[in-house]
């Protein structure tokens, strides 16, 4: 049962860490807490549901096309949302609040256009079999995850470490000014960020998707909580720290919904971002800056 | 009271009340903004002081007159927890621990048997009156004025326009925005009370994500340079689904295209006048 619980939690954790991993690179490069970012995991997993329902295609086509698809939403909605702000350099809770407004349209817009109810892929998208090793069972779903979450995750470090592009963002993440006046085209780089930030979100989408397989307009909104959480608890822009945390939240809430009860996750969730804030706001690994007022 | 009007308030009571309280949940959001802050958990403090009067009412039964003002209590002591630690650090900060807060409480109201759980609190004593809500609403416009004419009203201004510069002048800045914070929440928890004494029914979606944004575009669309103008875009808000029947559905994403467009284009709402300050 615990360990069952435990190999639970870690494939939950594994897809926070993704969607987190996006959200916390949109901070660290671009500067700006984008609220919208939720939304292209509800658009990621009903591309996903289009895809497969619509289209018939395989879940391991439709996953790549449904996450590059939420990316360039991500890009296109960044640009009109933040172009402005950013040429004029506004405050940080400005683009807050843009993105805020705009994320509430989306949302509204796509419960107005789909309808509140929960949709489920098509039955026989992924192979029902499970393998048991002893009393834990993995399911195929479940190896889709873990496999597809560490592609990223990997894919994700090695741009940002091994190549001048992720060195660009590094620089940009540093300092913006700086980066501009060697040479990086900050805009494009931005839009790439936003790209394979959206992407990561809808890879995300269609992951938890699969995992509960239950999709619904606001879906996103439920996860930005726990986006809020891992990049809090793991340092504001800190990849590694999110990755750690990320995981660390997928247990704590299996463990909560598992020994205590299901509806306590969120409150539990919180309450652990409450506690970081009060203790160590700079995050539990406490390599990101903090950013005092 | 001549007929049509008794008949004018009969029919639109509600609405009346409505807007009323709206009012209120503008104020509340235009003190945070006033110092340069963003929370987003004024729906949240509106529902902490809506279910814990109608527990007051209902369990305790006490009276009214210490209800209304009791409402506050539990919304203060969550934003003091979540102000605190927040409030040493820059402006998203706050924001984040916010946005969450509203999400958090409803899944604890689900889960609480004493509030009722899906089905909400039913049947709790229609107690508010149009007197109580305007009277209010009219109190905190001028106590919002007066502060704002005064010296408090400068220090306000100055850590919004430039926090740093607004320290390096004395100003205590984590101080002021405390007391914004907690006077925000004594006003949601005061509009949560009169709302939930007004409809009698309160269940645990009222309070999530989308009414903490609506609030925001109240604000927003009035903009901030006086207590006035939030009021008047809370307002213009509450009417214009009822004027036009059919922008009903589409309430939110006109809602949510507020914002942007006020942010990006209004920066100071349509109702651009600022307080003038005895100097």
């Amino acid at each position: 049962m615990l360990a069952q619980q435990l190999v639970n939690g870690v494939l939950l954790g594994a897809t926070y860490a993704l969607f987190a991993l996006g959200f916390t690179l949109m901070f660290g490069v671009l500067r700006v807490i984008n609220l919208t970012y939720g939304f292209y995991f509800s658009a990621g997993a009903f591309l996903a549901l289009f895809l497969t329902r619509s289209l018939g295609l395989p879940i391991w086509s439709a996953l790549p096309l449904a996450a590059l698809g939420a990316g360039g939403l991500a890009v296109i909605i960044d640009a009109a949302l933040l172009t402005r702000l950013r040429r004029t350099g506004a405050p940080e809770l400005a683009s807050l609040m843009v993105t805020l407004g705009g994320v509430l349209a989306l949302y509204a817009g796509m419960t107005a256009w789909f309808g509140p109810d929960i949709r489920r892929f098509p039955p026989g998208l992924i192979p029902a079999q499970a393998i048991e090793l002893g009393a834990i069972r993995i399911t195929a779903a479940q190896i889709l995850i873990l496999g597809a979450v560490a592609l990223l995750v990997t894919a994700l470090l090695a741009l940002m470490r091994g190549t001048r592009f992720g060195l660009a963002l590094r620089a940009m993440a540093e300092r913006p000014e700086a980066a501009a006046l060697m040479g990086i085209n900050t805009g494009r780089a931005a839009a790439l960020v936003s790209l394979i930030s959206g992407c990561l979100a809808g890879a995300g989408g269609v992951l938890i998707g699969l995992n509960f397989n239950a999709i619904q307009p606001f879906m996103g909104e439920a996860m930005m909580l726990r986006g809020f959480v891992v990049i809090i608890v793991g340092g504001l822009g800190d990849i590694r720290g999110a990755l750690i945390a990320g995981l660390a939240l997928g247990i704590i809430e299996t463990m909560t919904a598992a020994f205590l009860a299901s509806n306590l996750k969120e409150a539990v969730a919180f309450a652990l971002l409450v506690l970081v804030l009060w203790t160590r706001p700079q995050g539990l690994f406490g390599r990101a800056l903090i950013r005092r007022a | 009271m001549p007929v049509w009007l008794d008949d004018f308030l009969w029919t639109y009571q509600n609405l009346i009340n409505a807007l009323g309280i709206n009012g209120l949940l503008a104020l509340s959001m235009y003190v945070v903004l006033a110092v340069g802050q963003l929370s987003l958990g004024q729906a949240a403090f509106m529902g902490l002081g809506a279910y814990s009067s109608a527990l007051m009412t209902m369990k305790l039964h006490l009276p009214f007159l210490i209800v209304l003002p009791a409402s506050c209590l539990v919304p203060v002591a969550f934003a003091l927890a979540i102000g605190v630690p927040t409030l040493r650090l820059s402006g998203v900060y706050l924001a984040i621990a916010t946005i969450g807060l509203g999400e958090v409480l409803r899944s604890v109201y689900l889960n609480l048997g004493i509030v009722g759980g899906a089905l909400g609190l039913n049947g709790i004593p229609e107690r508010s009156e149009a007197w109580m809500i305007y009277g209010l609403l009219a109190l905190a416009i001028l106590a919002l004025w007066l502060v704002g004419r005064s010296p408090i009203g400068r220090a306000m201004e100055a850590m919004r326009q430039d926090p740093v510069a607004a320290s390096v002048m004395g100003v205590n800045i984590q101080r002021y925005q405390l007391g914004a914070l907690l006077a925000s929440a004594v006003l949601a928890g005061l509009a949560g009370c009169l709302s939930a004494h007004e409809t009698s029914f309160i269940g645990p979606n009222e309070y999530g994500f989308e009414p903490a944004v609506t609030i925001l575009s109240f604000a927003l669309l009035g903009g901030i340079g006086t207590p006035f103008a939030p009021v008047l875009g809370a307002v213009i808000l509450t009417l214009l689904p009822e004027l036009l029947r059919g922008l009903s559905d589409i309430r939110l994403v006109i809602n949510g295209l507020i914002i942007v467009a006020a942010v990006l284009f209004l920066p100071r709402g349509i109702l651009p006048f600022r307080l003038r300050r005895v100097s």
